[in-house]
């Protein structure tokens, strides 16, 4: 669709679309689409947008400054299956941001008790490894990939570890998940002109000047924040921005 | 010399796996399916026939079909695997290309590419017949030309038995396996690889074998691409 055609649009006040400014598409959200050799997998689409996530847990050493506490390693791949301006090779800066942005909003809302990761202080902790992929790209990767890693880890169960032969029995998983004290939903609030909206289309996410990704806790505070596109924004812009968040974030928690 | 008596998760000998297929799951791409061998689950998506990069690896006289596969960081047993490609990964990539160029027809677009991303979501064996079996649905419905469909099924021999779609916990016994790809229409071989020991016999069978099993890969495949496609599709 015409770029310019959308700007206009939204700089109205209106989407190609029909939908409200502060509406998400259709969210649904599916548990345990790799249940075989996954410890925790799930599904997100975001209307045509569609992104899975798997955990798998291993055993390994602690940090020196955090020997009690286990660890979580969040890795994103931008699938070239999910676009045709996505390539094969390494990963390029978009998918190690959108990595970065979802650890950061699970790392620092604390929502995994670290410390309940520790088998053998300063010797043996339990590693997370959450990995998401984008199946299809129709917009709002970040909102949708934050959301998959949440369900993915309410669906995870630890492995069994065997203390004697030091290895970790995954055909036997524990009936123990990961208790998640906080669910930090991440709402990224894009702007255009002078309209602030969510959930970007594959049309809109290209036309948007900025965006600021915002993880909401349960009780409204904020749990890491990111800016992003082009454009500056005045404070004024972020606190309006972080407050469509808050307000848009419960509807989001409700879908898992 | 032990006889295997019966199949781990009760199957008849020459009894497949149950199968899903569905055409069309990736918006984006030109082509996509879903193919589901069992507990192995392949999506393929079909890009192309589009500008062809780096440009010296461009052919002037036709379309360059470029196959990735590729097993997601949760999907296999045991520790999590690696991201990025391997020696095997790029292995299975050359044997998929090579498995559906006779069929293909790419004349018509010198100098493109044709790619084909293939992802795994869940292993459990057979992993590179459920790729194909996906790649063939998502290379049909994207339109490109084929002259006839690819159907891929691994045939082997658990200790003395010829097993048709072996599972992996079957692959981890004594074992050999065949991946074997086949034309629908004359049941030619495009693929085979093998791994472990056969008599001539032995491997006579197994391609008979193949050949039925792909007939059945292949029924489901027609019904896929029909609820799609519905009367449109000419096979």
């Amino acid at each position: 669709m015409n770029k310019q055609y959308i700007m206009d649009l939204l700089k109205k006040g209106k989407r190609a679309d029909n939908r409200g400014l502060e509406d998400y598409r259709e969210i649904t959200v599916e548990y345990g689409i790799s249940p075989k050799n996954a410890e925790g997998s799930a599904r997100v689409k975001i209307g045509e947008t569609e992104v899975v996530c798997g955990v798998k847990f291993e055993v390994g050493t602690p940090f020196p400054d955090k020997p009690d506490e286990g660890t979580i390693m969040v890795n994103a791949e931008l699938s070239p299956l999910s676009s045709p301006d996505f390539e094969t090779g390494p990963p390029r800066i978009d998918s190690i941001e959108l990595a970065r942005v979802v650890d950061r909003g699970i790392r620092e809302s604390k929502c995994l008790d670290f410390k309940k990761l520790c088998i053998k202080e300063g010797e043996k902790v339990w590693m997370v490894y959450i990995d998401l992929y984008s199946i299809n790209n129709g917009g709002n990767l970040f909102d949708a990939a934050s959301l998959v890693a949440l369900a993915a880890l309410k669906d995870a169960k630890l492995p069994k570890y065997d203390e004697k032969s030091e290895k970790i029995v995954y055909e036997e998983k524990l009936k123990t998940g990961l208790h998640l004290n906080e669910l930090p939903v991440e709402v990224t609030v894009c702007k255009v002109g002078e309209t602030f909206f969510v959930d970007p289309n594959f049309d809109e996410e290209d036309a948007v000047d900025a965006r600021l990704t915002v993880a909401v806790l349960e009780d409204g505070r904020i749990a890491a924040l990111q800016k992003g596109n082009i454009v500056a924004l005045t404070p004024e812009e972020i606190d309006h921005m972080v407050e469509m968040a808050q307000k848009i974030s419960s509807s989001l928690r409700l879908k898992l | 010399m032990i006889s295997y008596k019966k199949r781990t998760d009760g199957r008849r000998f020459d009894e497949l796996r149950e199968m899903d297929a569905k055409v069309g799951v990736i918006p984006r791409a030109n082509g996509s399916a879903m193919f589901k061998n069992g507990k192995s689950l392949a999506i393929a998506a079909v890009y192309g026939p589009r500008e062809m990069n780096p440009a010296f690896m461009r052919n002037p006289k036709k379309a360059t079909l470029r196959v990735y596969y590729n097993m997601m960081a949760f999907s296999g047993s045991g520790e999590r695997v690696r991201p990025g490609p391997s020696r095997r990964s790029k292995e299975i990539n050359l044997v998929m290309e090579k498995a559906f160029e006779p069929v293909l027809d790419l004349v018509e677009f010198p100098n493109t590419a044709v790619d084909v991303f293939v992802e795994l979501i869940q292993t459990d064996a057979g992993t590179r017949c459920a790729a194909i079996n996906a790649a063939a649905l998502a290379l049909a419905d994207a339109g490109i030309n084929m002259k006839e469909m690819i159907s891929a099924i691994a045939v082997g021999k658990v200790y003395d038995k010829i097993c048709v779609d072996l599972t992996k916990e079957e692959e981890d016994m004594e074992a050999v396996d065949i991946p074997i790809a086949m034309t629908s229409n004359s049941g030619k071989i495009t693929l085979l690889q093998m791994d472990g020991v056969l008599s001539r016999e032995d491997l006579k069978e197994i391609m008979k074998q193949a050949r039925d099993a792909t007939l059945k890969v292949l029924e489901l495949q027609k019904k896929a691409l029909m609820e799609k496609y519905g009367g449109q599709q000419n096979e």
